[in-house]
Order: structure tokens, then sequence, then C-alpha cells
């Protein structure tokens, strides 16, 4: 079979192998979880309890906001010890509550499930997601009930269940699809009931086979396709994948509903057969923790809210000289000032390695291999330069708006000027005058 | 306060090795095998043109960075270092050090500092040098020495495409065999003789994609095309194509010159216009043109289209509505 894929977009190493064949484990609950009531995109929840309050694994304790918003639920059971601010893996303090885990666990008894959720209607579905404050877990964290609502005059047809993982490191999406195929493939039937598709592909980059023929194997041949897709950076961007496996075209500014088709991450697609099964809301996620900066690399199922310092002392604790901690995979991931931070529901991965002293920064020389590689057409080097130079419309008129950010254009500049720094901070000053124009 | 810091940068966190003196010291290596040939046909002119370049080039760029408070590291970028060793490779032989060391000095500080350094001129360094004393220097810039290896002894010896274009050279018959263009034993500027030298750094070059492959491809290409119609209709007067991307400038034109990024197109489209530019300029300057050489002017010439080509071939925003024109 021909391998699909995009134009553009580069090869870093994959520094997959320390983690590749490590089977997910259960990481320990801690003593102490601290929930962010803002995890994902959107607007934050409005905590539903208070300080001194009890608290059983699985309870909501902060209620969705508005449309674009989620719910988040308990982790542990115990103690609520506060509803203040605390560090969050995003930069900013964000209102979180504390709760001391008793370590019983003691399950909320409103949690139930569904023994034949393939019954329910496609409302039913995209409630039962809602309550159980289902994000992306690919590491944008949209909110999923609202993904799965498609307009009502934008037909959907496709489902695209994306296990592409092209992040280098990270192998946590690759042990869900060697460990749960079946959960994920029966969390993307009811994506597929919930939006009214007739049809499902699941995309695996080529760099795990092994994942890709136990999907063949388990996937229903009239209704799920299953598609090996070259391994490239950004393979499992959003518009990326579309464009490999469908040649459709998101437009520009535009959402995969445009083009019929909704794109769920193989974890969420897990999370969405849990929460309909089960009833088991979104409070813990599959992670990887690796890079040459943790004694013993792992994947795990860790509790939302655990310290990154209790993930990382489970796995062997830091190498001595690490001075750079990121969440996430090394293209996207944001660089962490403090192991305080807690796993939220967007923590793809939890990164420890010794940075080399940043090389030294050149004047552009137009060799235009930000353009070669940039899996959106854009020319990152012009946006770059008007941004720069307080030339924001300039900048919009050349797309600044429809970068992804995978920062394919500055992994390949030989000169190291931070690319998708500037670009950031044109979209940036672009959003906040357009939000004062309409305000 | 947490208890531990770390570095906080904004992502990616994964850099690709490759660095801006790497691609720089990697054109250097590339011109190896044509310095060395140059230095076995014109023996102690070509020391004293490269080491006279190098040193001017080196000095003006020095002072440049510290009249412009920049970095002295910046010198070690490669770039006037490969603006040197260029410029001496498209001097002729016989050429005085002093003008040689006047040209560095123009093509450093005119041709590239004056713009801001690196990344921001508009012409190829070294060809501004050479144009400058073209222009002020021109009997000094027109007079050739045969190579070492041919034993003439003339004061009146013209390089192949001069004897093209003054001597009638294909009706005479003593049109310069293509074996000795191809080695390079013929009168010329210090490095553009020697086609297999020069060919020989140029596959590096597009083995590690330092240089982007349509500009040389289209440059000669479009040369090809446009000789080789001449030659089809009139054989006894135009020279083969062959000929004429052998001969003279093209071969270090194509390879190391019209390829410099910086004053190059950054869009595949654009590269391409600019690439056919070059290649039909050349052609009319040799065939129609009062000099028998016309790669620097037409290099020079595309140079000025870049920033309109860059700013007119964008390419196409993934999700754009395909232009309705």
């Amino acid at each position: 079979m021909r391998v699909k894929t995009f134009p553009h977009g580069i090869h870093p190493p994959e520094h997959k192998n320390p983690t590749a064949e490590k089977k997910l484990e259960i990481l320990p609950p801690p003593e102490k979880v601290f929930i962010p009531l803002h995890q994902h995109f959107g607007s934050p929840a409005e905590p539903l309890i208070k300080k001194g309050e009890e608290v059983l694994v699985g309870q909501k304790i902060g209620e969705a906001s508005s449309l674009f918003s989620a719910s988040v639920h308990s982790s542990v059971s115990g103690k609520a010890l506060s509803v203040d601010g605390h560090h969050h893996p995003l930069g900013k303090p964000v209102l979180t509550v504390a709760i001391a885990n008793d370590g019983e666990d003691r399950l909320h008894p409103g949690l139930t499930g569904t023994d034949d959720p393939f019954s329910l209607n496609p409302d039913q579905i995209r409630q039962k997601v809602k309550e159980s404050g289902i994000v992306g877990l690919g590491g944008a964290a949209f909110p999923t009930a609202v993904k799965i609502t498609p307009p009502k005059d934008k037909p959907i047809d496709t489902v695209i269940i994306n296990g592409c993982e092209c992040e280098p490191i990270l192998t946590a999406d690759y042990r869900l699809m060697m460990e749960y195929p079946d959960d994920i493939l029966k969390g993307a039937e009811l994506v597929r009931i919930a939006t009214g598709a007739d049809r499902i592909l699941v995309g695996i980059e080529d760099n795990k086979k092994k994942a890709f023929d136990l999907f063949e194997e388990k996937a229903a041949p009239d209704m799920i396709e299953v598609f090996l897709v070259k391994t490239k950076y950004p393979q499992g961007a959003e518009k990326n994948l579309i464009y490999a496996l469908l040649g459709r075209e998101v437009p520009r500014g535009g959402l995969p509903f445009d083009v019929g088709v909704v794109v769920q991450n193989v974890g969420t697609a897990k999370a969405i057969w849990d929460a309909l099964k089960d009833g088991k809301p979104l409070y813990e996620r599959a992670l990887t923790v690796s890079g040459n900066g943790i004694k013993e690399p792992k994947n795990l199922i860790a509790r939302i809210g655990t310290p990154f310092q209790a993930v990382t002392a489970f796995c062997g604790g830091l190498e001595e000289d690490v001075n750079t901690v990121v969440m996430g995979g090394p293209m996207m991931g944001l660089s962490q000032w403090s192991l305080e931070v807690p796993v939220i529901k967007g923590t793809s991965g939890i990164l420890a390695w010794v940075a080399p002293k940043p090389a030294m920064e050149f004047s552009c020389i137009r060799c235009g291999r930000c353009i070669d590689h940039c899996p959106m057409g854009l020319v990152p080097t012009q946006l770059m330069k008007h941004v720069k130079y307080d030339q924001l419309s300039e900048a919009e008129n050349w797309g600044v708006l429809d970068c992804v950010e995978c920062g394919s254009c500055q992994y390949s500049c030989p000169a190291k000027i931070p690319l998708v720094h500037w670009i950031r901070l044109g979209k940036n000053q672009i959003m906040t005058l357009k939000r004062k124009k309409s305000a | 306060m947490p208890n531990s810091m770390y570095i906080i940068q904004s992502s990616p966190h994964f850099k690709d090795r490759d660095s801006v003196p790497k691609i720089m010291y990697t054109v250097v290596i590339a011109l190896l095998p044509a310095m060395l040939a140059s230095l076995y046909f014109f023996r102690f002119r070509a020391v004293g043109l490269y080491v006279s370049c190098l040193v001017a080039c080196l000095a003006t760029e020095a002072l440049f960075l510290w009249i412009r408070k920049k970095p002295i590291q910046s010198l070690g970028d490669g770039s006037a270092v490969i603006t040197a060793l260029l410029l001496a490779m498209i001097l002729p032989p016989a050429l005085s050090l002093e003008l040689a060391v006047i040209g560095s000095v123009v093509a450093v500080a005119i041709g590239k500092q004056v713009f801001g350094g690196l990344g921001h001129n508009i012409f190829n360094p070294a060809l501004v040098g050479r144009a400058f004393l073209q222009t002020a220097f021109p009997v000094a810039m027109t007079t050739w020495l045969p190579p070492a290896t041919l034993s003439v002894d003339t004061a009146t010896f013209a390089t192949p495409l001069g004897n093209l274009k003054f001597q009638e050279a294909v009706a005479q018959g003593v049109l310069t065999p293509l074996k000795d263009l191809f080695w390079g034993n013929i009168g010329g500027c210090l490095g553009e003789t020697s086609a297999i030298a020069l060919l020989l750094g140029a596959l590096l070059l597009l083995y590690k994609k330092t240089i982007d492959w349509r500009i040389p491809v289209g440059i000669i290409l479009v040369l090809s095309a446009f000789t080789g119609a001449f030659w089809l209709a009139n054989p006894d007067k135009y020279a083969s194509p062959v000929f004429h991307v052998l001969a003279g400038g093209l071969l270090i034109g194509a390879f190391y010159m019209a390829t410099d990024m910086v004053t190059s197109p950054i869009t595949p489209k654009g590269t391409w216009i600019y690439a056919l530019g070059i290649g039909l300029i050349v052609g009319l300057v040799r065939l129609f043109g009062g000099f028998p050489e016309g790669v620097m002017y037409s290099i020079l010439f595309m140079n000025t289209f870049v920033p309109l080509l860059n700013r007119f071939f964008r390419p196409r925003i993934l999700g754009e509505r395909r232009a309705v024109s």
C-alpha cells in the first residue's frame, strides 16, 4: 500500500526507542494533587467546591462555564485543601483545587456507565462527553463536545482517528494503540455516531507498523479503514493529516468541519469510550516521561493534578545537570521553570534534558529552508520580518494567522532565528487588536 | 517559591545541526578543487591573488563590524572568506595585487556591509567588487595570461570567449577545443577555467543541498537552448551550446555565484524566473553584446529583481483559494 503524506515538513530525530516498548504503568496517585480549573482551550471552569470539603474520585469540582470550556473532576478522594492560584504548565498561575489524597480511591457514586453505548443517540453521546470533561488529548486540549457537534449546515462524512504521534520522543499514543486498540476503535465508533459520519479512517505513522498491523486486524473492514502515513513531522497536525488521507484542504481560517471531517486523537477516542461505557470522567491520562535527563524513561497513566515532581521521582528522578523540562513534545512542548506544576489534561509528555548553549543567531540569509519545510505553505522569514518591524497588517496579509506553530521552520533555520517566537508574538498582537476593535 | 529553575524558551526545542557558518564553509570546501586547479595553472599569480583578497576582505569586514558595533565573532561566519575566494577566482591572473585589494574592499564594504552585512545585501558582493574593477580599470581587467601549462609567450593572449567574439573563431576554425575547456588548459579568470574542478565542487553543493539545484539547471538549460538554436541554424558562425556552457564564467557563475542564498529568490517559482533571466542574458550578451562574456552583469541584473520575485511568487498557503486571474 502506498504510504500517504502531505507536502513539506521535516524529519527530526525520533528518539522514540527508550520508551516505545515500555508498557503503560499506573503512576501511584500522589499525596496531594493540584487540579487547575483551566486545562483546556476556552474559558476556565467555575469551582464547585470550597476549602475543607470532602471529594471523591471522579467528582466534578469545576463546571464548564461556557460552550468553549470543559468541566474538571477530582482525580483522588480526600479533602480539598485550598482553592487558590497555583503554578500552571502554561505559565500563568491558575485557580487550582489542591486535594489531600486519603489513599482510598473512593469512587463518586454518580459515575454510571451505559451497557450499550452504541444505542445512544448523538445528543446523549455529546452530553456525556461534555459531562465527563473530555478535551482533545493530543495536546491542544480543545473541548471534545464542541468538536463532535458539527454545525447543521456542515455535514460530516469522515471521522479521522489520529494515531500519528509525530512529535519525537513521545510514545504514549503508541502504547495506547498497542494496549487498548478495542477501546480506541469503539470510541471512534461513538464519534462517528455523534457526528453522523459514514466512515472512520485511522492514520498511523509508518514508524509504528506494529500498531498499524494490530489495527488492521481489529478494524471492521466495512466501516473502518486504517492507513499508514509517512513518518514526517507534523504528520499529526490536523490539517496536514486531513490532506494526507483525503486530499482535502481545510480552507484558511476554517475548521475540519468545513471539509466534512472530524479528527480525534487516539487517546481522546479511548477517553470517550471510557466515559460512555463506564461513566469515567477524564481524571487521568497516558503520558511519556523521557528525554536523556530522565533516569528511567517510562510511559505512564497519571492522575490529573499530579505534580511533575512526583512523576519524575517515579521515573528514577532527573539527571543532575538537567536544565530543561518540557511539557509535551520537543517540537511544540512548553518549557517549564519548575517541577511544581501539575499534570493537566494536555500533558502528553514530560521531557527533561540538558540543552546545549543556544547557538549564535545570524541574520536571515534567505536560504528559503523555512519555506521548503513549512507544512502550511507560509514564508516564515517574511512573517518574522513583518512582525519584527511592526508591520502587522502585512504580516496578516502574508498569512501569519495560518501558522500552526509546528516549529518546522525554526527547526530547519541555519541562522537560528526564533521564527516561531516572532510569529506567535505577531499572532498575539493581531488578535489583541482585533479584540479591541470588536469590543 | 519553586526550588528549581529551568531554562524557559519558546518551542521548538529541537533544532537542526546545520548553521550559517557550516553552509558557508561547505561552499569553501566545494571551491577547493577549482582553487587547486587555479594554483596548478597560474602558480604564484594565484597565490598572490588569493592571499591579497582574503586579507583585504577579512580586514574590511572586521573594520565594518567594529564601526557598526557588531560582534567580531561574525567574522567567523565564513561569508567574507567566500567573497574573497570568489572575487579572486573571477579576476584575471595578471591583475596587480593592489587592484585585487581595491576590489576586495569594494566588494565587502559597498557590496555587503553598507546594506547591513550578511543577509541584507542585494547584490553578490564578489560580483560588485569585480564590476567596480571592470569599470574603473578596464584594460587591466581584460589582459589575460596564458596558463603556466601552455608554453606560449604572447602579449595578446585571449580567452576562448574573446576568440569567439573578436576573432570569429568558429569561421576561422580556431575555436578552443572542448577538451581544453573541460580541463582548464585555457586563458581566463583565475578560478573559472577548469570546468571539471568546478563541477566536482558543485556535486558536493548539490548533494548537501547547500544550493538550489533549480538555479544552475535553469541557467544551463536556458543558455543551451538559446545558443543551441543559433548553432543549429548556422554552425559555421555560432559555437555549440556545450562550448558556451563550459567556457568563461558560466559554471562558476551558475553554481557558485547565482546560487548565493542572500541574493537569489526564496521561492521555487521565483527561482525559475531568476535562473531563466540569467541564462537568457548571458546568451544575449555573448552572441550579440559588446562584451565577450556576460555572466557577471546578468547575475547582478537579475539580483535586482529578487525582492520583486520574492513578493510576486509567494507560495500558496494550504487551504488558500487558487488565485483567479
